[in-house]
């Protein structure tokens, strides 16, 4: 009796003790989003953001004596779409590759093990800016080390222009991202592959599987779960990438993300509606693949009960 | 011909070998060899090379110095410390009452926050410029603060959350017994075992706000004022032509370090605490 009591009490209190943390989210985070949604529908410029008329869907999408205007219709917004969903596949896909084999790898017993667990938390570590910075350096056409080592190990003495170039642009971004987010996704990867009892591989090895039957039916099946979060983790981030392009390619077209596209609206141009316009779509985007995702990790568990 | 087993043994250690070297070598040279080119001056930097070939300190002065890299180290300390510690106050209780707390509405909030704490920066940017201008914070650290608890919040409210639910309940049973209030528990009994996940979440906080760009570059104007990662962003040499690359190597180096060895001595506990929340979430 006294303890269903007590925990109506707690139940009361609970809110208290949530109601600072959501205060605070719900000024920094809350209230700002609802007025970027505000702002959207608005011609609003940045530095009198107090006048302003509401245009309704003007900035997405208007036509005017049969000329079109707003963000759905500006063929860089469209560009930078397609850079950013690019980026994503393409990145994630090889870090989730090389995180796989990098998990396996150390999730084998050898000698050395625990120095390359240190070495792989370096690139997690460096700030994405320095990298953004070092991978610069590393890609300069006339002297950086990733031409030098082209020439040295395959003779191939074409002095590539990785930054400049926008057919290669985009591939200089997406290195310097697998090399830094690649030990987060290996990490996650392999906590998941050490709760894996060791009794299964020595059952299936028993019945005569061999290691890619072994990977395949004991491995991926029971990693399935912690793989899905990271991913969810991973292409969320990617998303949404803006630091590594503004610093490594100075936003330049061929590799500007959709991030990258709201921002120089908003602050280049000056132009609050459109910007923000251009933000609502982002985070449209993002949500909408995020629930992409829980729907299928949902059904994903659905499949096994 | 059939391989025996010894062979077959060497080829897969060979493997691993292999395999090992080449990711230690990955993962280390773009840091490595920021380092060999931060120690050259002039002509030598101009050079491919994988040997250190001198040691030249002036690179590490000009950085400092010259261009405000030590007043934007203090300055970054200054804003991620403040905004860790705003968050952990506040998620202390709040992830108490989502972890222990059977109340209505808290499978929605924690589902809340974790959307929250993913979605883009961008999203919030037009609202925030508002909100740090009608406060009076336009172009000073209290800008960042406000503007990084945006993400640090439900980080911290998370991860804590996955902490406090992996503590027994018999702990805190044995208190109610005893008669203890709920906020004796919480500081008798949760602080005390949580102290080491306060210090994880609180690390991985720190870097997430030590990081952070978008914000820093759009809400801060003058020079002195700026965070590590703009003004390393902005690093400018004698001529606009060409780029310093010994000393923006200099300082990549410099902020890089402290980190390095903040995740090098936290190595486990980091790891742990960067896979908990999704292996068990």
């Amino acid at each position: 009796m006294a303890h269903t009591g007590y925990q109506q009490r707690r139940r009361r209190i609970a809110w208290i003790l949530v109601a600072p943390a959501l205060l605070l989210l719900a000024l920094a985070a809350g209230w700002p989003l609802v007025r970027t949604f505000f702002f959207s529908f608005t011609n609003a410029m940045l530095d009198n953001p107090s006048e302003y008329q509401m245009v309704g869907l003007a900035n997405y999408y208007a036509t005017h004596d049969g000329s079109s205007s707003g963000v759905l219709v500006d063929p860089l917004w469209w560009q930078a779409v397609g850079n950013t969903l690019w980026f994503t596949v393409v990145s994630v896909g090889i870090e989730l590759f090389l995180g796989m084999l990098l998990a396996l790898l150390m999730n084998q017993k050898f000698r050395g093990q625990g120095l390359v667990r240190t070495a792989i938390l370096v690139p997690w570590a460096i700030p994405t800016i320095v990298s953004a910075k070092m991978w610069g350096w590393m890609f300069h056409d006339q002297y950086g080390v990733v031409n030098d080592l082209l020439a040295k190990i395959f003779g191939y003495q074409a002095h590539l222009a990785w930054i400049a170039e926008p057919s290669l642009s985009m591939w200089a971004v997406v290195i310097a991202d697998v090399w830094k987010t690649t030990p987060f996704m290996a990490l996650m990867l392999l906590a998941a592959l050490q709760l894996i009892p060791n009794d299964l591989y020595e059952a299936a090895r028993v019945d005569g599987a061999s290691p890619w039957q072994r990977f395949k039916r004991i491995t991926l099946p029971l990693i399935m779960p912690a793989m899905i979060v990271a991913l969810i983790f991973r292409v969320m981030d990617a998303m949404r990438i803006f630091d590594l392009i503004f610093v490594l390619t100075s936003n330049s077209e061929a590799t500007m993300s959709v991030s990258g596209y709201a921002r120089e609206q908003i602050i280049s141009y000056q132009d609050m509606g459109m910007g923000s316009a251009a933000s609502v779509l982002v985070f449209m985007m993002v949500a909408g693949i995020a629930a992409c995702f829980i729907r299928v990790s949902r059904l994903n568990e659905k499949e096994k009960r | 011909m059939k391989i025996t087993r010894r062979q077959r043994k060497f080829g897969h250690s060979l493997v691993i070998f292999v395999g090992a070297t080449c990711a230690v070598l990955f993962c280390v040279f773009p840091f490595y060899y920021a380092i060999i080119t931060s120690l050259r001056t002039g002509q030598e930097l101009f050079l491919p090379a994988y040997l250190p070939s001198g040691y030249h300190w002036s690179n590490y002065v000009t950085a400092l110095v010259d261009n405000g890299i030590a007043r934007s180290l203090l300055n970054s300390v200054l804003v991620a410390t403040i905004t860790v510690g705003i968050c952990l106050l506040v998620s202390i209780t709040a992830s108490f009452a989502l972890a222990r707390v059977p109340f209505r509405g808290r499978k929605f909030l924690l589902f809340t926050i974790l959307c929250v704490s993913m979605f883009p920066q961008v999203a919030v940017l037009t609202g925030m410029f508002e909100l740090v201008r009608f406060l009076g914070l336009y172009d000073s650290l209290g800008a960042l603060v406000l503007s990084y608890t945006t993400f640090s919040l439900p980080f911290t409210v998370w991860v804590l959350t996955t902490f406090m639910k992996s503590i027994p309940v018999e702990l805190e049973e044995a208190a109610i017994v005893d008669g203890a209030k709920t906020w004796t528990i919480i500081r008798r009994v949760f602080a005390p075992i949580l102290a080491p996940a306060l210090v994880t979440t609180g690390l991985l906080a720190f870097i997430g706000a030590w990081n952070e760009f978008m914000f820093a570059l759009t809400f801060i104007i003058s020079g002195d004022k700026r965070t590590v990662p703009v003004a390393i962003s902005m690093f400018s040499g004698a001529s606009t032509f060409e780029l310093p690359w010994g000393s923006i190597m200099a300082a990549s180096v410099v902020v890089t370090l402290p980190i390095i060895v903040l995740v090098l001595i936290f190595q486990k506990r980091i790891v742990s605490g960067l896979t908990s929340g999704a292996i068990k979430g």
